[in-house]
């Protein structure tokens, strides 16, 4: 009643038709979303761009890998000419980085050194990574018989303790560059392939592959279209911890004797070559394959904390 | 619970005996190793092994005599220090090692967990992103480079501290604080998120409605469920611990297990490699089983007994 005595009061029926336009005569445009939908991997880098952190070691890994490839070849040096009466010298215009005991030049080294270094920890990665997916996809996937054995067999390996293993296989194998890959990749893989697993179990039992087996989708097809790419969040959060720590595995097994035999250089060899030099004020020596060790850790680190943040599903907006 | 231990200690006896078979095979198929060389310089030593390790019996016998021997803890003689066995350097060795894995650990733990609450409290704070940024830097820092760096500065350069040996405890400082870096940071780390996370329940809020003091509610209430997660990787801390302690050892020259196993592997000591690595392991393993009993018992909410009662 109260409405009727208001003369400004409108209902949609006594509306002017002036107020109106059509907005979208098609409706087809009408039905489009505003904004593009983002996709799973879209979206995570959008918010790890946003992390400041993350994005520095990011791009610290990309110009390492870059150096590693091209640095030898600025450099007028050969990392494995030893020049005697160039011994320890500083930093300078010639020698950027200095010289070692033997007068070779520390950057052309530390470049080389790169190289050995970044190709122990994402070979050891890759490897994880294959033998990790299987397994864990298997027994995750199958479930049962077949994962209790799998699930022990990992138990086991897991109580060995891992540097004692890498260790005993390279005494006896003798330390090589293949050597040292196929012993941090032993047992390593077990850390990767429990979290396959875990990742596969959840997501078996979501309905879009039950709905994909209801089809008649095959296994395999299952396992790589509907659970691996699911998978890939922690997977690829697991691989920046391997790569950092394999790489750490290396300068340490290089630290006991037991590194990849010198006039070859990776960080570790460099650092403990050089750990004597120190101790006579010629810290460059040690310094920069330290530095990068270091920093290419904590690069890593960053970009691993990062990553977890960025493809953490219950933290999409 | 008792099955529970008991599927507990059957996987860490399978551990064990894999462990020791792998050290008996990789051994015994090393070319130029001991067992199998005529290249031996040391008539008395190669007598020695030559009894110890049975090896004029065909292999089987010898695998069996070595586990036996394995099982009463004797691990033989050395084959570079003609009148030691491997006991006398696991005697004389290990007491030390364990002196500074455990003053490590302590230091880690406590460290780490101060440092974590004080994150926790002030989240995203001053003091949590310097607590943050340390504990990065501890985990990115190899612990032999921390290492180097403080011997140069503060024993060499500064003269502060002893630059190697273990002796007093002046001498402790720096190997100690070169180990616990890495654990502490992982333990910060880790101490941290679970604070935030605990602070944020009902039973926090209910503790601070009835009045409660901070202290109260951070060590009482909020602490004792933070540190579970901390229970858990103390076998992986410990285990990092140990093989740091093989460098950290040798860096500073203190005589402990570690610095003789570096010693064993640079001269390809087979006996005192095997001896160690199975000590080594055994010790560490049983450390996991007992850090899986204390989770077990601590946390009301893993049911280990649930399939009893089933």
């Amino acid at each position: 009643m109260k409405s009727n005595q208001h003369p400004q009061h409108f209902t949609k029926d006594n509306a002017p038709d002036e107020w109106f336009t059509w907005r979208n005569k098609n409706i087809k445009e009408q039905e489009l979303v505003a904004r593009p939908s983002l996709s799973y991997w879209k979206d995570a880098w959008r918010r790890l761009k946003k992390n400041f952190l993350a994005m520095s070691g990011l791009v610290f890994l990309i110009l390492l890998v870059l150096m590693a490839i091209f640095g030898p070849i600025f450099s007028p040096y050969d990392a494995n000419t030893q020049v005697l009466s160039e011994q320890y010298q500083p930093p300078s215009a010639e020698h950027w980085f200095g010289t070692d005991g033997a007068g070779r030049d520390v950057f052309t080294r530390t470049w080389h050194g790169a190289r050995i270094s970044l190709f122990v920890g994402f070979m050891a990665a890759l490897i994880d990574v294959t033998i990790g997916i299987i397994w864990g996809g298997i027994s995750g996937y199958k479930g049962g018989r077949t994962d209790n054995v799998m699930m022990r067999i990992i138990e086991i390996l897991y109580g060995i303790p891992y540097l004692l293993v890498v260790i005993l296989l390279l005494v006896v194998m003798g330390p090589s560059l293949m050597t040292i890959i196929i012993a941090l990749t032993v047992t390593g893989w077990v850390g990767m392939a429990r979290i396959v697993r875990g990742q596969v179990m959840q997501i078996k039992n979501y309905e879009y592959v039950l709905a994909s087996k209801s089809f008649g989708t095959k296994t395999p097809r299952i396992i790589r279209k509907g659970l691996l790419p699911n998978t890939m969040g922690p997977i690829i959060v697991q691989m920046t911890l391997t790569v950092p720590s394999a790489i750490f595995a290396e300068a340490f097994l290089s630290f006991i004797g037991l590194g990849i035999s010198s006039p070859n250089a990776s960080w570790g060899v460099m650092a403990n070559d050089s750990l004597g030099a120190i101790l006579s004020g010629n810290w460059w020596t040690l310094f920069f394959p330290a530095f990068f060790i270091s920093f290419t850790m904590f690069a890593f680190n960053v970009l691993g904390d990062g990553l977890q943040d960025a493809l953490d599903p219950k933290l999409r907006k | 619970m008792l099955k529970y231990i008991l599927k507990k200690l059957l996987v860490m006896v399978l551990t064990l005996w894999i462990i020791i078979t792998l050290t008996f095979v990789l051994m015994v198929s090393v070319p130029g190793s001991p067992f199998n060389s005529e290249g031996n310089s040391n008539e008395i030593v190669q007598q020695n092994l030559e009894k110890h390790y049975n090896l004029d019996k065909p292999l089987h016998v010898q695998y069996l005599l070595y586990l036996k021997s394995v099982a009463t803890l004797d691990f033989g003689p050395s084959i570079k220090q003609p009148n030691q066995t491997v006991n006398d350097l696991l005697g004389r060795g290990f007491p030390i090692s364990a002196e500074l894995g455990f003053i490590t650990i302590i230091v880690a733990v406590i460290s780490g967990i101060i440092l974590g609450i004080l994150a926790a409290l002030r989240h995203n704070g001053i003091i949590d992103y310097m607590a943050m940024g340390i504990a990065v830097l501890g985990i990115s820092i190899p612990n032999f480079i921390l290492a180097t760096l403080l011997i140069q500065n503060l024993a060499v350069n500064w003269e502060i501290f002893p630059v190697a040996t273990w002796k007093s405890p002046m001498h402790m400082v720096l190997p100690v604080f070169a180990l616990a870096t890495g654990p502490m940071a992982i333990i910060a780390r880790l101490t941290r998120s679970t604070m935030l996370e605990v602070l944020t329940q009902d039973y926090i809020k209910m503790a601070r409605a009835k009045g409660l003091t901070p202290w109260k509610i951070i060590v009482k209430h909020a602490l004792r469920n933070a540190l579970m997660p901390v229970i858990t990787i103390m076998g992986t801390l410990l285990a990092g611990i140990m093989t740091g302690s093989f460098v950290i050892e040798q860096i500073f020259a203190i005589p402990g297990m570690g610095k003789y196993f570096v010693e064993s592997i640079n001269h390809r000591d087979f006996p005192v490699i095997m001896g160690t690595t199975v000590f080594y392991s055994a010790f560490l393993i049983v450390m996991l089983f007992l850090v899986d009993i204390a989770y077990g018992i601590l946390d009301p909410r893993i049911k280990v007994t649930k399939k009893e009662g089933e």
